[in-house]
């Protein structure tokens, strides 16, 4: 049954979740929630060999240890959350069967792997004023020539924290508010959003 | 508004960080060996210093790590930030504040001291 | 309806073709777009337009620029009227709607003038003179009428309209003011390709060049702003911002900038534009480009709408096309005036004669004004002015050899306009606020920068360099440098623009009292320091007689510097002044101190976006929506909306409460407990880690066991509380109290990062992970059981203070058999984004039961009723947990724990401590007041010692009765006395018990 359960978005008070975005054309800045992806805290010393590589070998990529980067493979997004510490982000209910496997690889690893995918909604912001957008809320320097795709930060917005996820040049972005904050943010990135929409 | 840089995730500004007072105060192996008197001074006594300051920030909004930082209390500059653990004499020739954020280092850790 | 005569013929930046109809103090007039609404008063001939903030003197126009003292303007009505702004800063509008402040009935006929008569008793400090007795009447009679009589603008009574907001931006070199030196800065530095944000207060480029009548490589100055601003925007990283005032700057160079977005247009046009913006920059390097500020001369009656500063009139008729008059009578200790009376000539105003405080003339200026038939008297002064709501006139006379005074007869000038120049304050304002040091230049007599203590540099005018050619080179060097220094370019500096040679300035005379035929304060004249707040030379000589010698005190106490402008005028001709009766060298008076925003700032720039409902985040639970449509009323906790009761029909607080209370008692409720902070805690030295961090003992909890915990700060008191269970051998799940999440896991990775390294113990926070409801009554059992069919649910198989994992209407949950009412209970935590349906599900299935969702004021009564205590309610980090009668939650066996130390400590082991003891009192309907104060005897005169207040009081509908919980000093030992509540009015009396008012055994918790 519980395979079967609509999961619910965070802002679904403004809209409903969204499997994805589309295609973004034309000149205007979108924003949308997307579906809740499964998330997975994993924890782990970078300095163990054993650990890096068992999850490496697990997510079919490597484990991202430069500071604010993301690393991805076929089903799983890994972004870098502090020096001991990722996100895995995985389809929404796939999430379960990495844990398993997670656990199982490492073993006796000093290690935690833990399911939170309820703790964040995602919101993409995508299009030509997405940047500017952030800008009015977020004090990191987002010029290209600080922030990529490929990168990630945990930082603020406006009056609450997010995980900020540079996904391309458009530029496109993931946000993961947590999810008490999701129709705080949501509120807060649709009317900054305003000026950049037709 | 400072910034602070982050020995992990580079430089951020203050409204990401929490204080955590005064740096290199370590909590005694065996309290019940002290004093009052002495186990007061641990909880209460502070060093205010006009001038430099070395003192515990955590990247709250951030990596949640804590880490030290030492800034001047009358002008606010910051002279050196570096990881819990790393000899506080060992960053004096180059300020931590230059280093990229070294993941490796995590192992670093030590005491307050 | 521009009138011809104040308009030259030709020229100027303003657009003849588009005339603009506006309104001041209900007259229609009509100036052109480009105009400010000065000059197009003065094109209109209005040189009064306001009365000063004390003596309601007349007032004119002064200056050009954001320096205005005087021509303060209420513009716009209604819900966008805003006050205080600066004629000269205004750009007018089609529609504009402006009037004059500070003036009743109207700025032509101010029944205030009446104070300049009695001016004798506004001396400095008249505030802290007049109006010192009786106190009484300060509230009631004196505050009133002087907010009256010295009102500036009216602040809006409407919401405003508009919306504003900010953005943060990082920059390698900001350069603030695009005059000269700022334009070659910002090029110098863009052509490194470094990012560069160019701000200026005004709405176009060019600064002092848009008033020049010098040329640039060939051409007029103003065609190579045009094309310099051209060459910019072609820079992909170059950002410019006209409109925009950089108005703070702060540590880190962290500045502020307020930008005007549409101020310049009719209202309400733009919906989907903020009005204005705040700028949050981050600059790597800062070039202070700012410029600086003509000084007025301070002499007898030197406040007559006309008098107006030299070069203020320079930039009227040469970007304005406006003559502030017909006939001009220049003052000047300094040669800048020369040219501003060369180029009025030129424009068509007569110069009537150039009033020298000088004793030799020299220069080319000079030469120029002799050849062209000016008059010029040197040595000379104006002594007197003439003329009620314009100056018709001036008396000069010769100064005498001191300095101090002057002699012969007076020689009368007709006029309609006195330009005044005192010389020029390089604005250091940002410098300042920068903490830069500034230093005296006794030749220049003004303050320069000197010192700097952040990455920043001065160029051009604000560091005293006042020749066009100097200011191009200096910004140029200065944005080379900026830009290297911030990583681009070596330092190269770009060919500069040819410009005609200057040359050198005749030295400055600076009398800072320009002498008269009294000595100051002893005729009727009147020396005008602070235009704005009505300081004379007399208030600044006698606050120093009077012992006020340090310039913040003089500020102080005769108010000089501290109105809308902050002195931009009058803060260094005051000092000198202050210095010179003192007979101390300027350097050391020193300056009061620079602080933001450089000019007013609108509140609703400061606040952006942070209004209403984006004004604090407010954090919802996946069942807030259920909640909402259950006609659920919120309590704040934190950010978090809790469900704080649920009414029904008419139902009030307490009627719903009541019945919540019985439905949990009596059958079952359900509460939203998802706010709890959850901690998940893995690894090998996790028990260890727990064991050290608690009070109690954790490493022999049993895996699917729960227990509560006290953590403790080291000085031994109470910091938070809740439930851990142990999920595996190197598993467990804190929770936490609800506002006490974040911090309590800051707390715990600091322990684990800085003192116990070597602990291998990872947290991780799942708060908003799960979503939690409470089940709580003697039917809660039934409820879980049908939802979760698989699991045993008998008290043998599934005991109180332990946890199972099960499937719960078809979502994988956890569930923690715990309780914060005292009845059967269970706390199902299934993932957030199932968290609405599992509730739904909850419902459907308690129906049959009445279940009854509950908010936390029936929480809180129902713990209450038992005992429990709420950290934050009976705690204020004051209280250990002996004090709250839990000794039993502290170890004794367990060798040292954060806090241990602290309990042997004389203060904390005193045994008459306040102590957590229950209340009854003697009415059983009488509910205590929270934080009611108690006293050990019913009467006895003031003061009666304290001896503890009440913490938490409530109405008990199992009890039919209130109890209440108290700190008491004392208290365990006054168990069964009685002891009082002195509530104003009445005394209440209450017998003291022990905290626990429900089941103390227990039995309903374990069934
Ligand atoms: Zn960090």
């Amino acid at each position: 049954m519980a395979d079967t359960l609509i999961r619910q978005g965070g802002a679904t008070r403004f809209t409903q979740a969204v499997a994805s975005l589309g295609a973004n054309t034309g000149n205007g800045t979108r924003l949308a929630e997307l579906t809740p992806p499964g998330q997975i805290n994993l924890r782990g010393r970078p300095s163990d060999p054993r650990f890096v590589r068992t999850v490496g070998a697990v997510l079919g990529c490597v484990l991202p240890l430069n500071a604010n980067t993301v690393t991805s493979a076929a089903e799983v997004t890994v972004l870098w959350l502090g020096p001991d510490e990722w996100l895995l982000v995985t389809p929404a209910g796939e999430e379960t069967a990495l844990i398993a496997r997670l656990r199982e690889a490492l073993g006796d690893i000093h290690a935690a792997v833990t399911d939170v995918t309820g703790n964040r909604t995602r919101l993409r912001l995508s299009g030509p004023g997405a940047r500017e957008t952030l800008m009015k809320g977020c004090s990191l320097d987002l010029h290209p020539r600080g922030f990529r795709p490929g990168q990630c930060a945990q930082t603020l917005l406006a009056r609450g924290g997010i995980i900020l996820h540079q996904i391309d040049d458009a530029p496109t972005y993931d946000i993961y508010p947590r999810r008490s904050f999701s129709e705080y943010t949501w509120m807060w990135l649709s009317d900054a959003v305003a000026e950049y929409q037709r | 508004m400072l910034t602070i840089n982050c020995p992990w995730c580079g430089p951020r500004d203050e409204t990401e960080f929490g204080f955590g007072g005064e740096a290199h105060r370590t909590r005694p192996a065996d309290p019940s060996a002290l004093s009052d008197a002495e186990w007061a001074e641990f909880l209460f006594m502070r060093t205010n210093p006009k001038g430099l300051h070395r003192e515990r920030w955590v990247h709250s909004h951030g990596c949640r790590r804590w880490f030290n930082v030492e800034r001047h209390t009358v002008t606010n500059e910051i002279t050196r930030v570096y990881q819990m653990g790393s000899a506080s004499e060992a960053a004096e020739t180059a300020p931590a504040a230059e280093q990229a954020p070294a993941t490796a280092a995590i192992e670093k850790q030590g005491s307050r001291s | 309806m521009t009138k011809a005569e104040f308009r030259t013929p030709t020229g100027g930046r303003i657009d003849r073709g588009r005339p603009v109809n506006f309104t001041f103090n209900g007259k229609a007039l009509q100036g052109y777009a480009g105009d400010t609404l000065a000059s197009a008063l003065l094109a209109n001939g209005i040189h009064l337009v306001g009365r000063s903030f004390k003596y309601h003197r007349p007032r004119g126009i002064l200056s050009a620029g954001s320096e205005e003292p005087n021509a303060l303007i209420q513009l716009e009505r209604g819900n966008r009227t805003e006050p205080n702004l600066r004629a000269t800063q205004i750009e007018i509008y089609e529609g504009l709607v402006a009037s004059s402040q500070n003036a009743w009935p109207n700025v032509e006929t101010d029944v205030g003038s009446i104070n300049n008569v009695l001016s004798k008793i506004f001396v400095a400090g008249f505030y802290y003179k007049t109006f010192m007795h009786p106190q009484s009447f300060w509230m009631k009679v004196y505050e009133p009428v002087i907010r009256r009589a010295a009102g500036l603008g009216k602040a809006p009574v409407e919401p405003d309209p508009d919306f504003y907001d900010k953005m943060h931006i990082h920059c390698d070199v900001l350069v603030a003011g695009s005059g000269p030196a700022g334009l070659m800065a910002a090029l110098a530095a863009a052509k490194t390709g470094a990012r560069v944000v160019i701000a200026d207060e005004q709405n176009e480029f060019g600064g002092s060049l848009l008033a020049s009548r010098e040329t640039i490589d060939g051409k007029p100055a103003a065609d190579w702003v045009r094309d310099t601003v051209e060459e910019l925007k072609r820079f992909p990283e170059v950002r410019l911002l006209p409109r925009t005032t950089v108005t703070g700057y702060y540590d880190h160079n962290y500045l502020i900038m307020a930008e005007r977005r549409t101020d310049h247009l009719p209202r309400g046009l733009a919906p989907k534009v903020s009005r204005q913006r705040l700028w949050k920059v981050r600059a790597s390097q800062v070039v202070l480009a700012t410029g600086a500020h003509e000084r007025p001369l301070v002499f007898a009656d030197n406040d007559r709408p006309g008098v107006m500063l030299a070069d203020a009139a320079r930039t009227y008729a040469n970007r304005f096309g406006t003559l502030p008059g017909k006939r001009a009578v220049v003052l000047t200790n300094n040669d800048s005036a020369y040219q501003a009376a060369l180029d009025l000539a030129d424009a068509g105003v007569a110069i009537a004669a150039i009033v020298d405080l000088r004793t030799q003339l020299g220069g080319p200026l000079a030469a120029q004004a002799k050849q062209r038939g000016i008059r010029i008297l040197t040595n000379s002064a104006v002594t007197a002015t003439y003329g009620a709501k314009r100056v018709t006139g001036v008396d000069v006379m010769t100064i005498n050899g001191s300095g101090e005074s002057v002699i012969g007869a007076p020689t009368k000038i007709d006029c309609d306009l006195v330009l005044m120049s005192g010389g020029w304050n390089p604005a250091v304002h940002l410098f300042s606020q920068s903490t830069g040091k500034l230093r005296y230049d006794d030749a220049l007599a003004c303050f320069v920068p000197n010192v700097s203590m952040q990455a920043e540099r001065s160029a051009g005018a604000c560091k005293a360099t006042f020749t066009l050619a100097g200011c191009l080179a200096e910004g140029a060097a200065a944005g080379a440098e900026a830009a290297k220094a911030a990583g681009h370019g070596e330092g190269e500096v770009p060919a500069l623009p040819s410009v005609e040679r200057t040359e050198p300035q005749q030295p400055i005379r600076p009398l800072w009292v320009v002498p008269s035929t009294d000595l100051v304060g002893h005729g009727k004249a009147k020396h005008f320091v602070d235009f704005q707040n009505d300081v004379s030379a007399a208030d600044v000589l006698l606050a120093s007689r009077e012992g006020y010698q340090s310039v913040e005190h003089l500020k102080r106490y005769t108010t000089t510097g501290m109105g809308t402008d902050q002195g931009k005028t009058s803060n260094v001709n005051a000092l000198a002044i202050l210095a010179k009766s003192l007979a101390s060298p300027i350097p050391q008076v020193g300056t009061t101190t620079f602080r933001p925003p450089y000019t007013p700032t609108t509140y609703g720039v400061l606040a952006g976006r942070d209004v209403g409902e984006l004004a604090d985040p407010a954090r919802h639970t996946p069942m807030h929506s259920w909640h909402v449509a259950h006609n659920a009323l919120f309590e704040d906790v934190g950010q978090w909306k809790r469900p704080w009761y649920f009414p029904q029909g008419s139902e009030d607080l307490h009627a719903a409460v009541r019945r919540e209370c019985r439905a949990v008692r009596s059958s079952v409720g359900v509460l939203d407990a998802s706010t709890l902070g959850k901690i998940d805690i893995q690894g090998p030295d996790a028990a260890q880690f727990l064991n050290r961090v608690y009070t109690n003992a954790f490493l022999k909890l049993e895996i699917g066991k729960c227990r509560y915990g006290v953590m403790c700060k080291e000085d031994g008191m109470v910091m938070d509380d809740g439930v851990t269970t142990r999920l595996g051998p190197n598993h467990f799940l804190m929770t936490t109290t609800t506002g006490n999440a974040a911090k309590v896991l800051d707390w715990l990775e600091d322990y684990l990062q800085t003192e116990w390294p070597d602990l291998r113990v990872f947290l991780t926070s799942v708060t908003e992970h799960y979503a939690t409801a409470s089940i709580a009554g003697p039917k809660a059992r039934e409820v879980v059981a049908e939802l979760a069919p698989d699991l045993d649910m008998s008290a043998e198989a599934f005991p109180y203070m332990s946890y199972r994992e099960a499937v719960v209407a078809g979502v994988p949950a956890r569930i923690f058999r715990i309780s914060f009412t005292g009845e059967l209970s269970y706390e199902i935590n299934v993932p957030a984004y199932n968290g609405l349906y599992v509730w739904e599900q909850i419902m459907r299935v308690g129906a049959k039961h009445g279940i009854t969702p509950y908010g936390t004021e029936t929480m809180h009564v129902l713990r209450a009723e038992k005992g429990y205590i709420i950290v934050g309610q009976e705690t204020d980090a004051t209280v250990t947990p002996q004090d709250l009668g839990m000794g039993w939650v502290v170890s004794k066996q367990k060798p040292d724990f954060i806090g241990k130390r602290s309990f042997s400590r004389e203060d904390t082991s005193r045994s008459d401590r306040k102590q957590l003891v229950g209340l009854l009192t003697e009415d059983p309907n009488e509910v205590l007041p929270e934080g009611a104060q108690l006293t050990a005897t019913a009467d006895g005169h003031p003061p009666i010692p304290m001896i503890g207040h009440v913490t938490s009081s409530y109405y008990s509908e199992t009890l039919g009765r209130s109890i209440a919980l108290a700190l008491v000093k004392d208290g365990f030992q006054r168990m069964d006395q009685h002891i009082f509540a002195p509530l104003g009015g009445k005394t209440v009396k209450c017998a003291v018990t022990k905290p626990v008012f429900y089941d103390p055994e227990g039995v309903r918790l374990h069934g």
